[in-house]
């Protein structure tokens, strides 16, 4: 209507109206209106008190559980922008990564209390075990054409299997503190480890979807396959790449998350949490038909969506009922 | 005789950021005549037509209908209210087969279900009217875009309509097709019908148009008699400035390339099953050659085999001496050949990304994913391409998609001159460009050429490519009938060569 007249080439728009159009704006209004929502219930969500060095509050809880689902949306982002569908395997994909490095850790003793391998050869075998099973999604979807949802259908189901052979049917504790660190609050370190491990992951993902064409390829293949592979781009390529990051992103949370637990809990470990993943990467303001993406905003998303399960819990419902909100 | 008035618009306005797309505009259009609605690229024609088809909501004015004040917020009530239309960009489903497009929400029906044989009867009916011949149940995508420009028509059309739009309809069809939609428009126009014609060729303009509206950047210049309004006064009106039209830019070149050296390309019996027979080709440095053959002669084919967009299943390729291989179209860039594809909105333009990033994408293809180029350098070439081919745009970060389509044409053809090939190859690259450009577009083929880049000329215009090539290929039916040069490259020459003579094929 008449505002659009308001703004003549060369002018800039009204400061609000800028805001309001940034694609972040509404990720950002998300999050605000969840986590106000919270304070009226919960008047000391906000609230952060230092005890041996470590910061501890609502807030914080949000953001160190959120780790795990900020690090799975980084790659759901990805698979979906390249390929306009989801890998709905990450979940299953994160107990593969946590049993195989229990296993090594534990030399396939049932409970430990020391490491019988050293820990980077388990996380370089976790992490190896899940890039493999990104690549088996990669192959299906960009070589052989199969829906994203319905390829990487095979690893949902068959992932938490694999994890329970891995760990031949038992839940595998390794009670090492060296281990446990990992995914617990340090003193001297204001956050607890697994904040680190979602920082990191971002940071790193973002340099070098900056630092190369990457994210370029990415957004050109998923908006337009034809016109790119003319071009020069090889979407083939580029899609089996989002899904092999995507799966050695979801070892990394399958690592964090069984660092938690000091165990590998095949059947309970990221449970569901693709479906949060995929959540993440809509709320981010990003079309799940592929295209153009926004890191930050998936980011946010996740962030929004842990804040509003932390809210379910404080209001005190059970974690039996939550499934339903 | 002056018509009833079928449709008037007063007054419409029509903003986008960053740009007033159209400003205080009026249009009449009366039963039974056909209106030609001329300007630039980007001068608002196809903004007026979406305003008109509920494709936008106009900031301002209004429409009246048959003298009633309608609004208009759908396509879908557009049909209703007998307004049928082709859009500059074909809109119809890739993968449907061409019964199902021309039918689509309308479908005829039996007991609740679709009825099939009449549905494929009847578009059989319809394309035989319009003498197309292929299958309707063929799969859209498998016509080329000319055929797929005339399914678009024959679905609007076929449509009971009182207004007819018709967007750039002949931006990719040849001599023939366009004869016969000018006699299909002149049977409609007897009906009453009220055509909305746009269209860059001047010629064609003349040649079945009664009234000509002229906008120049969002603004009405006026509404003239076409009997009226000599072709220069019409092309300084659109300008808004004088222009010698047609000048002859016919080369001074003799078409006598460097042939002391290895030809820049040399293909021997490439070819590709189904779609061109084995053909051998030489193209030296600086050299500018033409391909022409009739509709689906396989002239794209031809070049979509050396570009490796098909890839050839036989035949030898050599680059500037050194046989190579070509998998992809990567392999291809890599050895300097450049590809400008004739469909634009499907291989062409890569829609959500910005200007800059369409410019730069070739070039950064090709440079490979470890060595990005800079903030500043794309910044640098986006800006240069924008200003030598005049671009018109909000600025370099406005989505592609948002550009006029001529416009976005401007786009395609900068990356593919950012990637500084050796080989250009250049199908339908003025397809929808306006005359001004046109000739810009032309000169600078002959520049580059004159500066040793080697190109490859493909367009429905005869003229254009007597104009700039300086060997002809002629193609029919997939297979490479003739090369002309020389004095043999005459208007009459090339028609003969294309009929196949005296003993044209059964
Ligand atoms: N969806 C859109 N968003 C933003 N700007 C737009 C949009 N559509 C058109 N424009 C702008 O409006 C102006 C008019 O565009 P329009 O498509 O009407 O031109 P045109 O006369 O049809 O040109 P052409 O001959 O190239 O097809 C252009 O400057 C274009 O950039
Ligand atoms: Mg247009």
């Amino acid at each position: 209507m008449p505002e659009a007249k308001l703004t003549p080439p060369g002018q800039k728009k009204p400061l609000w109206r800028r805001i309001a159009g940034h694609h972040l704006f509404l990720p950002l209004l998300c999050l605000v209106i969840v986590l106000l929502s919270n304070l009226i219930k919960t008047p000391d969500f906000f609230a952060i008190t230092i005890q041996n060095g470590m910061l501890r509050g609502y807030v914080i809880d949000v953001v160190n559980r959120a780790s795990e689902l900020v690090i799975l949306a980084v790659g759901m982002t990805l698979v979906t922008a390249a390929s306009g569908g989801q890998d709905i395997s990450v979940g299953a994909v994160m107990a593969v990564s946590a049993a195989v490095c229990c296993q090594v850790l534990s030399g396939g003793e049932v409970s430990v209390t020391t490491f019988s391998n050293p820990l980077i050869l388990a996380v370089l075998a976790a992490l190896l075990a899940s890039a493999l099973c990104g690549a088996f999604n990669g192959f299906l979807v960009a070589k052989m054409h199969i829906q994203p949802m319905v390829a990487t259908l095979i690893l949902y189901t068959a992932g938490r299997g694999i994890a329970q052979l891995v760990t031949n049917g038992q839940i595998t504790y390794v009670r090492v503190d060296a281990y446990k660190m990992w995914g617990s609050a340090l003193p001297g370190l204001l956050f607890p480890v697994p904040v680190f491990f979602a920082i990191a992951v971002v940071l790193i993902v973002s340099l070098v979807i900056k630092k190369t064409a990457l994210g370029l390829y990415i957004e050109s293949v998923g908006i337009n396959g034809n016109a790119s592979r003319l071009v020069g781009l090889n979407g083939t390529k580029i899609k089996w790449i989002t899904y092999i990051i995507c799966g050695i992103l979801a070892g990394i949370a399958g690592f964090v998350s069984s660092a938690r637990i000091y165990s590998a809990d095949a059947n309970n470990i990221g449970l569901n949490l693709e479906m949060d993943a995929i959540l993440a990467v809509a709320l981010g303001g990003n079309i799940l038909g592929g295209g153009k993406f926004s890191l930050a905003g998936s980011v946010i998303g996740a962030y929004t969506i842990q804040a509003l399960t932390t809210t379910l819990y404080a209001m005190n419902v059970s974690s039996d009922q939550l499934p339903v909100y | 005789m002056e018509n009833k008035i079928v449709l008037s618009m007063q007054g419409v306005c029509k903003a986008f950021p960053g740009v007033r797309a159209l400003q205080d505009v009026s249009f009449t259009l009366r039963h039974g005549e056909i209106h030609a609605l001329m300007g630039e690229n980007g001068a608002g024609k196809s903004t007026l037509i979406k305003v008109l088809t509920g494709v936008y909501e106009m900031d301002e004015g209004e429409i009246l209908l048959d003298g009633h004040p309608v609004s208009i917020h759908s396509p879908q009530q557009a049909q209703t209210l007998g307004i049928s239309t082709v859009y500059q960009e074909i809109t119809l489903c890739p993968n449907l087969t061409v019964a199902e497009n021309l039918f689509i929400g309308r479908e005829p029906r039996r007991a609740g279900f679709i009825d099939w044989q009449t549905m494929n009867r009847k578009s059989d009916e319809l394309l035989e009217k319009l003498d197309i011949h292929i299958q309707p149940t063929q799969q859209l995508d498998t016509c080329s875009i000319a055929l797929q420009q005339m399914i678009a028509i024959a679905r609007a059309v076929d449509m009971q309509c009182q207004v007819l739009i018709l967007d750039e309809p002949t931006s990719s069809l040849d001599d023939d097709e366009v004869a016969k939609l000018f006699d299909l428009m002149r049977r409609l126009k007897e009906q009453g019908v009220g055509i909305i014609f746009v269209t860059h060729f001047l010629e064609q303009v003349y040649e079945v148009s009664d009234r000509i509206t002229v906008l120049r950047g969002g603004e009405l210049v006026g509404e003239y008699n076409t009997s009226e309004l000599p072709r220069l006064q019409l092309v300084a009106k659109m300008m808004g400035k004088d222009f010698d039209d047609l000048a002859e830019i016919k080369s001074t070149r003799t078409g006598n390339p460097d042939t002391g050296r290895p030809p820049v390309v040399e293909a021997k019996g490439v070819g590709h099953r189904g779609t061109v027979k084995p053909y051998d080709l030489e193209v030296h440095k600086g050299e500018v050659i033409g391909l022409t053959g009739l509709l689906g002669s396989g002239r794209s084919e031809l070049v979509r085999t050396l570009y490796g967009a098909d890839k050839a299943d036989t035949g030898t390729l050599k680059i500037g001496g050194k046989q190579i291989k070509v998998n992809t179209p990567l392999d291809a860039m890599k050895h300097g050949l450049a590809y400008l594809p004739e469909d634009r909105k499907n291989d062409g333009i890569i829609a959500d990304l910005s200007v800059r990033e369409n410019i730069i994408l070739a070039l950064q293809a090709k440079r490979g994913m470890f060595k990005p180029m800079s903030r500043r350098e794309m910044e640098e070439f986006a800006d240069k391409y924008i200003d030598m081919l005049q671009i018109k745009t909000a600025s370099r970060e406005t989505p592609i998609k948002s550009l006029s389509g001529g416009n976005q044409q401007k786009v395609i053809i900068a990356r593919w001159l950012l990637t500084n090939p050796d080989f250009l190859i250049l199908d339908e690259p003025t397809r929808g460009i306006d005359i001004g450009t046109k000739t810009e577009i032309q000169k600078l083929v002959l520049r580059l050429a004159d500066q040793g880049m080697s190109v490859a000329f493909i367009s429905s215009e005869i003229e254009e490519m007597l104009r700039t090539c300086s060997r002809m290929v002629v193609m029919r039916d997939g297979r490479k009938v003739g090369e002309l040069s020389g004095d043999d490259l005459t208007q009459e020459r090339i028609m003969k060569t294309i009929a196949g003579g005296e003993k044209a094929h059964a």
